[in-house]
């Protein structure tokens, strides 16, 4: 009773004071909570979704709609031959401790990133660099070994933020950045806090404070936006209920593209999926509108293969694998399996893996291929996927932008091992000339279409809901990222 | 008899009538999805609605109720057939280290909390309906030994008994032929009881997801999938919320009602 009359206090008192002046303060929810807080050394995405732009910065950075717009580099230069980079860096820009953010910084955070002992999680953005050279404390020039039309791109990722040396050794309970934000606290389990920086370089944040929020169970979620205990969830987890949440005046929902490409992962080395026919079979199988209706509720989009479809190079292969369980009986015949055979299907805890899971299970049972399901942690599915391949399928969104590089290493977990694919992608990172990368993606995206690498089911959508007085948030995902240096509240 | 056992027979044979129908045929097929059909509320085709993966729940109440018999029946199963010559054989031997080995053995395991050992279990060695069966019938092994030895002792006392010794039948003839007979009924009541926790037990762990895996049906998980459509589509979750409910209240009723049956003590009291 107490509790009860306390929170009427509260609200009426907050009545009161929303009337005066918009609000400063935000409670944002997402699902998985970061394991550390340096972007430049983990690679887990929550990392980004708390602290890319807000605290940390680099030289570029993706914009709402997944442009690449200056970030920490004011302007810049190419040579002629696309191997050199001369980059202006803004002047004023100081570290949340009070060190000044120059060229060293930069040559720091660059080297550091690439030397042998990196942990960086994408060390292939950097693979190209020969040389970092100060100019003076305001330029900076990189060298690569060849033209790299990505190269601008690549550096406004995440794992390529800038960091200092002054304040590296704690960045990942401690993290030191440039952004508009500061950090301020990490009560691990519970909530990280960001605080304003009143020496911003840029446009300064509008909020005060910022609180995230770590929110995984779909229930859990749904209850904490509707007792309105966030103001914002990015990510919402159980599809089924935004209908509710656009009913309800109290609310607003975004629904926007991701890079997310989900993918039916399939183990490439492990028989029978080392057999082309099989995984062509796999590919006729499936229903892809089946799985978005059932497992997102509708929320997807279709794709033929490993490429966001917003992205202007897309391809579309759907036309590769339609839904055809007869002939996808055939193949398996063809292949020598048409009694079926068994293997197992490893998902991780998403609702699109596991309830996209029983429906894909369901639709391989069809043509006899019994798919056991396994329902695993994202530890263990990191253990046993992810590191040791001990899998025939796997469901799993791969959320990184522009990714098809990916199936040029064949240590990677689906095991992809072709030679002209390898080729290509080095052809591609060669080339900086538009129109030649266009064509030289359409070719790499038919290339992992026709050999039906994985089951391509669909790009993952991303839904925000928040109160309906939130303005500035992202709709898209173009990188995992909450960007709030520009969100602010109605009046 | 008394009423509450009649309406916990009624109700216990409902479901194991619907898992024994569930055997031959269901209305439905629930390992073909048909999503298009989904969240159905209750009409004439499907007679308790659809889910969410437009299976019919009636047919996956069936089926849950085959899941939840069966695992609840080999959990009890393991509990008496390990847990009760256990406890004849420490009631024989009363007294002696082997006694206090095994009851000591058993006080350890009934120590531990029992469902979250049975999470431990399904944790480590993966989660099915096998690991299920395993992990909770291990905890029916105490209930069954000290039952036993408890009823057993005062037996051994008795004159019968003695003889039975008179004639040279040995312990465990005794234990076999004389004394096991005398406790049946309480193990029935006991084996009831049981049943009913291990209905919830098996409800409880795929709940979370370490149950039965699927397609497998089994109520807890079909609770579990239907907890954030609650909202839009309640019968969905009230389905198999009634199901676990239904059948454990009538379980409980039989057992309530099977024991002021044959409990010799609250016989005497009405003679």
């Amino acid at each position: 009773m107490h509790k009860l009359l306390l929170s009427v206090t509260v609200s009426t008192f907050a009545l009161i004071a929303g009337g005066t002046s918009a609000q400063t303060d935000i409670t944002v929810a997402i699902q998985l909570e970061p394991p550390n807080l340096d972007p430049t050394g983990g690679a887990a995405q929550a990392i980004d979704s708390v602290l890319y732009s807000n605290v940390f910065e680099g030289l570029t950075r993706f914009d709402g709609d997944g442009a690449v717009v200056p970030g920490l580099a004011k302007d810049w230069d190419i040579s002629g031959d696309g191997t050199v980079y001369t980059f202006n860096l803004n002047s004023g820009v100081t570290f949340h401790d009070g060190t000044s953010m120059d060229a060293e910084d930069v040559k720091f955070s660059l080297d550091r990133a690439r030397s042998e002992d990196s942990t960086n999680a994408q060390k292939g953005l950097f693979a190209g660099i020969t040389d970092v050279t100060v100019i003076d404390p305001m330029i900076i020039k990189v060298t690569l070994d060849q033209p790299n039309g990505s190269f601008l791109f690549n550096m406004a990722w995440g794992d390529a933020v800038i960091v200092a040396a002054e304040s590296i050794e704690n960045i990942a309970s401690n993290p030191i950045g440039t952004g508009a934000f500061e950090f301020s606290d990490w009560v691990q389990g519970d909530r990280l806090e960001l605080v304003r920086n009143d020496d911003y370089w840029g446009t300064p944040a509008v909020l005060e404070t910022a609180t995230f929020r770590f929110i995984s169970d779909p229930t859990a979620a749904f209850a904490a936006v509707m007792a309105e205990d966030v103001d914002v969830f990015v990510g919402f987890p159980a599809p089924e209920n935004l209908p509710q949440f656009e009913a309800d005046s109290r609310f607003q929902v975004l629904v926007g593209n991701t890079e997310g490409e989900t993918i039916l992962s399939t183990n490439n080395k492990m028989p029978p999926f080392d057999n082309l026919l099989v995984r062509k079979a796999v590919a006729h199988a499936i229903d892809r509108q089946a799985i978005i209706d059932g497992a997102m509720f509708g929320y997807g989009t279709p794709i033929g293969t490993h490429f966001a479809p917003h992205n202007p190079d897309y391809v579309d292969l759907l036309a590769n694998s339609p839904y055809d369980p007869v002939k996808a009986k055939a193949f398996l015949a063809e292949a020598g399996f048409p009694d079926g055979f068994t293997t197992t299907l490893k998902l991780p805890p998403p609702s699109y893996a596991r309830r996209g899971g029983e429906i894909i299970a369901s639709q391989l049972r069809q043509i006899g291929i019994n798919a056991e399901i396994s329902n695993l942690e994202w530890s263990q599915w990191l253990d046993e996927v992810f590191k040791a391949k001990d899998f025939g399928l796997s469901i799993v969104s791969h959320t990184e932008p522009m990714d098809i590089g990916i199936y040029a290493n064949p240590e990677y977990y689906f095991q992809y091992d072709n030679a002209d694919f390898q080729a290509l992608m080095v052809e591609l990172n060669a080339t900086a000339d538009p129109a030649g990368r266009t064509a030289l993606l359409a070719k790499a995206q038919k290339i992992i279409s026709e050999d039906y690498v994985n089951g391509y089911l669909f790009e993952l959508a991303v839904a925000t809901v928040a109160k309906a007085g939130v303005r500035g948030l992202w709709v898209n995902q173009p990188t995992a990222a909450v960007d709030l240096t520009v969100v602010s509240w109605a009046d | 008899m008394s009423r509450g056992l009649i309406i916990g027979a009624f109700l216990t044979l409902i479901f194991a009538l619907l898992a024994c129908v569930s055997l031959l045929w269901i209305p439905y097929d629930i390992e073909t999805f048909q999503i298009p059909n989904k969240l159905k509320t209750p009409n004439w085709d499907n007679w308790l609605g659809t889910d969410h993966f437009g299976r019919d729940i009636l047919s996956m109440v069936m089926m849950g109720a085959r899941t939840s018999i069966a695992v609840a029946l080999l959990a009890v199963g393991i509990g008496m057939v390990i847990g009760v010559p256990l406890g004849l054989f420490s009631a024989a031997r009363r007294g002696s280290f082997l006694d206090e080995f095994i009851m000591r053995g058993n006080d350890l395991i009934f120590a531990f909390p029992s469902l979250v050992i049975a999470i431990l279990i399904t944790a480590v060695f993966g989660p099915s309906a096998v690991n299920a069966i395993v992990a909770i019938g291990i905890f029916n092994i105490p209930v069954f030994a000290r039952l036993t030895r408890a009823a057993a002792l005062p037996l051994w006392e008795r004159d019968f008994v003695l003889s039975a010794r008179v004639c040279g039948k040995s312990e465990t003839r005794i234990s076999v032929e004389h004394i096991f007979p005398n406790i049946m009924n309480l193990m029935i009541v006991q084996g009831t009881i049981q049943f009913s926790l291990g209905i919830l037990a098996e409800a409880s762990l795929s709940y979370i997801g370490l149950g039965a895996q699927p397609p497998t049906a089994s109520w807890g998980r079909m609770l579990a999938d239907a907890q954030t459509l609650v909202s839009i589509a309640p019968h969905v979750a009230l389905v198999p919320g009634f199901a676990i409910l239904l059948m454990v209240l009538g379980l409980n009723l039989m057992g309530d009602g099977l024991r002021d049956l044959f409990d010799p003590r609250i016989k005497n009291d009405r003679t």
